[in-house]
């Protein structure tokens, strides 16, 4: 089973965020992996430990990407591509997805599996649009992967439960939270991934037409209407007016 | 041409208030550039429900029977109508559905698409979307590039502004084609609540309830009002309630009116999900808790103590 997860860079949550023009001010900014994209490298991990074959992180982003695939080799990737973008828009899912699927495409992957959504633009795109354009079927929002041959059955999330569905590779995946329990790299994992080989693949190499959106602006988050803390003297008190302000001056109850 | 296509949303074979949004935001901006508004909703009844869309700007409800929902044989029913309409912008829900189909069509049309948008406007006659990144820390302005410009826009984040458009019901002949991802069987077991997604009042507890016991004092809240019932981490990873529930980054984005969290202390990654809710109450014992920061109305107390009273108070009210 060839097996391709991916990997992207996101900032960390808890990091302060300076809206420049047309981008962030990426200076003081901490990346970490996509925490869903840990469950997509934990998973093809595991469908390799199980049927066998390789799994080959791949993270499309500028130089800084590498340090991602660093540390999916240090959980127990076999092979690590960086699609190099350095004026990349990285809120267009439709140039990010045709760049990766061609890139999937070449390889000849069985099974792709990604995050059901990247934590900076939470587009739930990309994914599934490779699944379109490779012509492959999808599973979004997986719980559980089963695989038995070429025939597939997962169970996953949709609105007010769970799906069981059966499909075949080769085929798209995304990862919900629940899919499994992400690794920590061993120490020696962390050691041997430093030395370990980067493919370098540039966008023109994989024949991508472009992007289809244009940055107007960033702006900061619009200012909340200005809260108040209620006063009163006791729980009742609190209540009623409480009840008071979201009825007569909210009107949202 | 210049016309707007809408998805909509049913549910029970009820129409979701979504289909609404997209209809009067689509008439918006088919008014601005000059072109109709075609709603699509994926039903055999298209009848029972062209005249609420009509109401609010629909100028032609088309119906589509597509079947039960699989995201492929949506994408492939709703690029048909695409094919045949050649609107020149497609508003899609970005609900647990829309994410997954308007990326398949997405493709199919060769259209740049902006995903989870919030705001929509027009300028030099192309719609700009504004949406939340990096955890709604940023707001960010696109437009797009291709021919058909798309988009998937969030619940609760359009008004609906009543408006007469023509009407018109059409049933379209489009059909699910090749679906290759077969359903098995479903759980839905906690399916008859409010779902949180489109919910326009949640009431969410955090680690303040102390223990699962305590999640009737919420849930009796959360009925009273028609709520949906929502979760801060810390208490899905206790196990005291199924992640399903659970707001912020690695839950769910909501954008309720009113958003009523419990003993919740407000960390960034719970603000991520709920930060755009219209109107935040707050009832946490800690003064200083970052919640404060976002709430509309504060209060500073126990929540043993004003939750039940606030139900009580608003049963009265509600009767
Ligand atoms: C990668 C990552 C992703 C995350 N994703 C999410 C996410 O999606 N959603 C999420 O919610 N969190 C998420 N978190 C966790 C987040 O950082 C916080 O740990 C979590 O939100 C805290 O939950 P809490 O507010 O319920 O608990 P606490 O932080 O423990 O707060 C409990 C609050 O209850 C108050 N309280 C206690 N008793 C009472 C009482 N009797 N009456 C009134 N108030 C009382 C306390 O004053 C306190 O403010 C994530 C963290 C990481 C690292």
């Amino acid at each position: 089973m060839k097996i391709v997860v991916l990997v992207k860079q996101v900032p960390d949550t808890e990091t302060n965020i300076k809206v420049g023009d047309k981008s962030i001010n990426e200076a003081g900014v901490k990346w970490i992996i996509s925490p869903y994209d840990e469950f997509a490298i934990e998973e093809g991990i595991r469908i390799r430990e199980k049927s066998g074959g390789e799994v080959i992180a791949v993270s499309l982003g500028p130089d800084r990407a590498v340090e991602a695939l660093r540390t999916a080799y240090a959980m127990g990737v076999d092979r690590a591509i960086h699609v190099k973008v350095d004026d990349y828009v990285t809120f267009d899912s439709t140039y990010t997805s045709e760049l990766l699927a061609n890139l999937i495409k070449a390889e000849n992957a069985d099974v792709v599996i990604g995050g059901r959504q990247s934590i900076d633009t939470d587009s739930s795109q990309v994914v599934v649009q490779i699944a379109e354009r490779l012509n492959v079927p999808h599973v979004a929002m997986a719980l559980k992967l089963e695989f038995d041959g070429n025939k597939v059955t997962a169970t996953r999330e949709i609105e007010g439960g769970t799906e069981v569905v059966e499909t075949s590779a080769p085929l798209a995946v995304t990862a919900q939270k629940g899919l499994n329990e992400p690794r920590y790299p061993s120490l020696k994992g962390i050691m041997s991934a430093k030395k370990k080989p980067v493919d370098v693949k540039k966008p023109e190499e994989l024949g991508a037409t472009g992007s289809k959106l244009e940055v107007v602006s960033l702006e900061p988050p619009p200012p909340r209407i200005a809260g108040r803390k209620l006063e009163a003297a006791d729980a009742q008190g609190f209540a009623s007016q409480l009840v008071k302000a979201l009825r007569e001056e909210a009107k949202v109850i | 041409m210049a016309d707007v296509l809408v998805v909509g949303e049913l549910k029970n074979g009820e129409l979701k208030k979504i289909s609404k949004e997209l209809t009067s935001a689509g008439r918006k901006i088919a008014d601005a550039i000059g072109g109709k508004v075609h709603t699509v909703l994926i039903t055999d009844n298209v009848d029972a429900f062209a005249g609420d869309l009509k109401a609010v700007g629909a100028d032609a409800v088309i119906g589509a029977n597509l079947g039960e929902f699989s995201p492929e044989g949506y994408a492939n029913g709703i690029f048909a109508i695409i094919q045949e309409k050649k609107p020149a912008v497609v508003l899609m829900p970005h609900s647990a559905q829309g994410k997954e189909y308007s990326a398949r069509v997405a493709i199919k049309a060769n259209a740049g698409i902006v995903a989870d948008a919030v705001g929509l406007s027009v300028d030099g006659g192309k719609v700009v979307a504004k949406k939340p990144i990096y955890s709604g820390k940023a707001y960010a302005n696109f437009k797009v590039s291709s021919e058909i410009q798309m988009f998937t826009v969030r619940a609760n984040s359009q008004e609906v502004t009543p408006k007469d458009g023509a009407g018109a019901v059409e049933k379209s002949g489009a059909s699910a084609g090749e679906v290759r991802t077969k359903s098995i069987s479903k759980d839905l077991s906690g399916g008859n609540k409010v779902q949180l997604a489109d919910a326009s009042i949640i009431v969410s507890g955090g680690r303040g309830i102390k223990g699962p016991e305590n999640w009737p004092i919420i849930q009796d809240l959360a009925d009273t009002l028609g709520a949906a019932l929502g979760a801060s981490r810390a208490t899905v990873d206790a196990g005291w309630i199924s992640h399903s529930h659970q707001v912020g980054q690695t839950g769910k984005t909501v954008s309720p009116n009113c958003y009523i969290a419990c003993g919740i202390s407000g960390a960034i990654q719970h603000l991520a999900g709920m930060g755009s809710s219209k109107y935040i109450v707050a009832i946490n014992k800690d003064g200083d808790a970052p919640i404060f920061k976002v709430a509309t109305y504060g209060v500073v107390a126990d929540l043993f103590e004003v939750v039940p009273a606030l139900t009580s108070e608003f049963k009265k009210v509600l009767g």
